[in-house]
């Protein structure tokens, strides 16, 4: 079989690696004992994961009245700091599947660490509903199960139960999803693996033998996730966004919320992917498998789907004013310009303003102006969280009931925590399991290695 | 265990594209290839080994369908036969406020259930051994294997003349 290989395609992969040269690379991260930059930074992350435990002790022993939420503003923080970790995990599932479906070669450089950055990411986005609840212990009354109450159940037609679903649902099936496509590379590390940690991936790799049978039904079994995992993380985000869309509350009220709020998640997920992405290749010394053009090409989406969450802002400015209803209309006037003309304002500049620079190729190819941009996207998607619950909840019905949240330090805590939690599971990751996909990179070796494509290629293909 | 075992003989390729020229020497001098390993999905390599394409995804429909199903009957039997609320006024049987668990049931069922027969029908499972090889198919060497437990010396000695006809790396026996 030969494969012709368009001039245009990218080298994915520099550094003339042969297919052993790519598993003693990507293995090794995990067989030599941790640097230094890797303990000084689980440790950072483990003080801020033992924040979080004791603020969240505090407010289950103390009560949620230990939050700055109040009667008007009941949706603050914790809401805000839940969608925004949600938005955070979509890209690893987009990267993993629809980039699959779409056959866009350079997935298999991020997707592996962008698919553990969703279930870390979806962990901590559940702790705030979980908590959010008061009385933790009686969390599991949100499933509905056969019960000595009634029997009582529970509303399914309530958007926040289908939240429940989706992202139970969301977090199960990215599980199967990563931890498939991780197995014949725990084998990789198994088969070099010697004494008590070759008996632990043993377990972990499943008995994995490589079989072409077995690599058949793989990829059969990959394609079909990713199949039914597009629809799914779509709709995950389309289902966060009727907790608010389906209320009656102007500013919420809005049927363009589903594809905005899907479109913010895709555009703060590849933000925190290049954040980590771009540390990761650094510390693990990947730039060889995580190159430019990786970099650029998440960059790229980052621009467009930055330019489509700008559209809809505007469209919603303009269909307030349109809509010739003045509660609507002040609605938006009131999110713009009213107490929380802050966060607006840092909003727009960091999500819509902030990522044209993109549009230039010297930029998006730049590491220093991704890391940076990637971090101020991070903060300005959660601003847009922020706006669209605390502004929109801070001037209700009757003004005699208007008021002003500001968070207190056991939220600021829980919020610090759930990133020392996010990191401490990250780290873990990259210390026991191939952080980029060992058998699909090489799969790719032929038709994006720089010995075989590109100016310099100096192999022929078969 | 010991009942199961077989003598194996196997030789190992160092790149896909020997492996595969082996494998259509091996199927016009009709050897019977007991398995391929290799270690990444080869491509090209199913129509000349005959594999059939996997079934699996028609048994992803199954689950599917089984979980859209199980989803809307539930939900429609609690809130029209064992205890109907009214919510704002609305029917007791509210199908578009089913439509996003349905949907969210069709998926769970179709990828745990895809998930557990792929792992069933492969025989893995934590804790199961790997019957491997050679530590190295898993890194960068691409295997045939011959199963030579009842072979005769011949046999043996024309298997092994196929894999030095074909380049093959290195020969090797082992019982698994």
């Amino acid at each position: 079989m030969s494969h012709a290989v368009a001039p245009v395609r990218h080298i994915l992969i520099e550094g003339n690696k042969s297919y052993h040269n790519i598993t003693e690379d990507l293995v090794s991260p995990t067989e030599k004992s941790p640097t230094r930059e890797w303990v000084v930074a689980f440790t950072l992350s483990a003080a801020f994961l033992a924040l979080y435990i004791f603020s969240i002790v505090w407010t289950v022993w103390k009560g949620i009245g230990e939050w700055g939420a109040n009667r008007t503003i009941n949706w603050a923080y914790d809401i805000t700091n839940f969608v925004w970790w949600i938005g955070i995990g979509h890209a690893g599932t987009l990267i993993s599947a629809i980039l699959l479906l779409f056959r866009q070669r350079w997935r298999t450089g991020v997707n592996r660490a962008a698919e553990a950055m969703t279930i870390f990411a979806v962990i901590c986005a559940g702790q705030f509903p979980i908590f959010h609840m008061g009385r933790v212990w009686l969390a599991f009354f949100i499933f509905p199960f056969p019960n000595t109450r009634g029997p009582l159940w529970t509303n399914f037609n309530s958007p926040l139960l289908w939240d429940v679903f989706a992202i139970s649902t969301y977090f199960s099936v990215s599980l199967l999803f990563w931890y498939t496509g991780l197995v014949p590379d725990l084998a990789t590390v198994r088969d070099r693996a010697t004494g008590f940690r070759r008996k632990m991936y043993e377990l972990a790799s499943f008995g994995w033998t490589g079989s072409a049978k077995h690599w058949q039904r793989w990829e059969a079994l990959s394609l079909v996730l990713a199949g039914i995992s597009t629809p799914l993380v779509l709709s995950v985000h389309t289902i966060v966004s009727f907790d608010f869309a389906t209320s009656v509350i102007p500013g919420w009220h809005t049927t363009i919320f589903p594809p905005y709020f899907v479109a913010g998640a895709i555009f703060s997920g590849f933000a925190m992917v290049q954040t980590l992405m771009i540390i990761t290749r650094k510390v693990l010394r990947l730039e060889e498998y995580i190159t430019l053009n990786h970099v650029e090409s998440m960059n790229k989406v980052i621009v467009l789907t930055g330019t489509i969450v700008g559209v809809a802002y505007l469209t919603e400015l303009f269909i307030a004013w349109y809509s010739g209803y003045i509660y609507e209309q002040f609605a938006f006037y009131n999110r713009v310009f009213g107490v929380y003309w802050w966060s607006y304002f840092g909003m727009m500049f960091c999500n819509v303003v902030s990522p044209q620079v993109f549009w230039s190729r010297k930029i998006r190819r730049s590491i220093w102006w991704t890391f940076f941009l990637s971090i101020v996207i991070n903060i300005g998607m959660w601003f847009e969280r922020f706006v669209i619950i605390a502004t929109t909840l801070a001037r209700d019905y009757l003004p005699s009931s208007w008021s002003y949240y500001r968070p207190t330090w056991v939220e600021i805590s829980i919020f610090a925590g759930t990133i020392g939690l996010f990191f401490v599971c990250y780290l873990i990751f990259t210390r026991v399991a191939p952080v980029v996909a060992i058998a699909e990179v090489k799969s790719i070796l032929k038709v994006a290695g720089d010995q075989y494509i590109g100016k310099n290629a100096n192999k022929k293909h078969h | 265990m010991a009942s199961n075992s077989k003598k194996v003989l196997f030789g190992l390729y160092n790149d896909e594209e020997d492996l595969k020229s082996a494998i259509k020497v091996a199927n016009d001098g009709h050897l019977d290839i007991m398995d391929v390993y290799t270690p990444f999905p080869v491509h090209g390599l199913d129509p000349v080994l005959g594999l059939k394409e996997s079934r699996l995804h028609y048994l992803g429909f199954i689950y599917g369908a089984t979980g859209a199903t199980f989803g809307f009957l539930t939900m429609s039997w609690i809130f029209t036969r064992d205890w109907p609320i009214m919510f704002g006024g609305k029917p007791y049987w509210s199908v578009p406020a089913f439509i996003p668990i349905t949907f969210e049931m069709t998926v769970l069922f179709a990828a745990w259930g895809m998930t557990i027969t792929f792992y069933t029908i492969c025989g893995m499972w934590p804790g199961v051994k790997a019957k491997t090889l050679d530590d190295r198919i898993t890194d960068d060497k691409f295997c045939v294997a011959f199963d030579v437990t009842d072979a005769s010396e011949g046999d043996v000695d024309h298997l092994k003349g196929f894999f030095s006809k074909t380049n093959a790396a290195e020969v090797n026996v082992k019982t698994i």
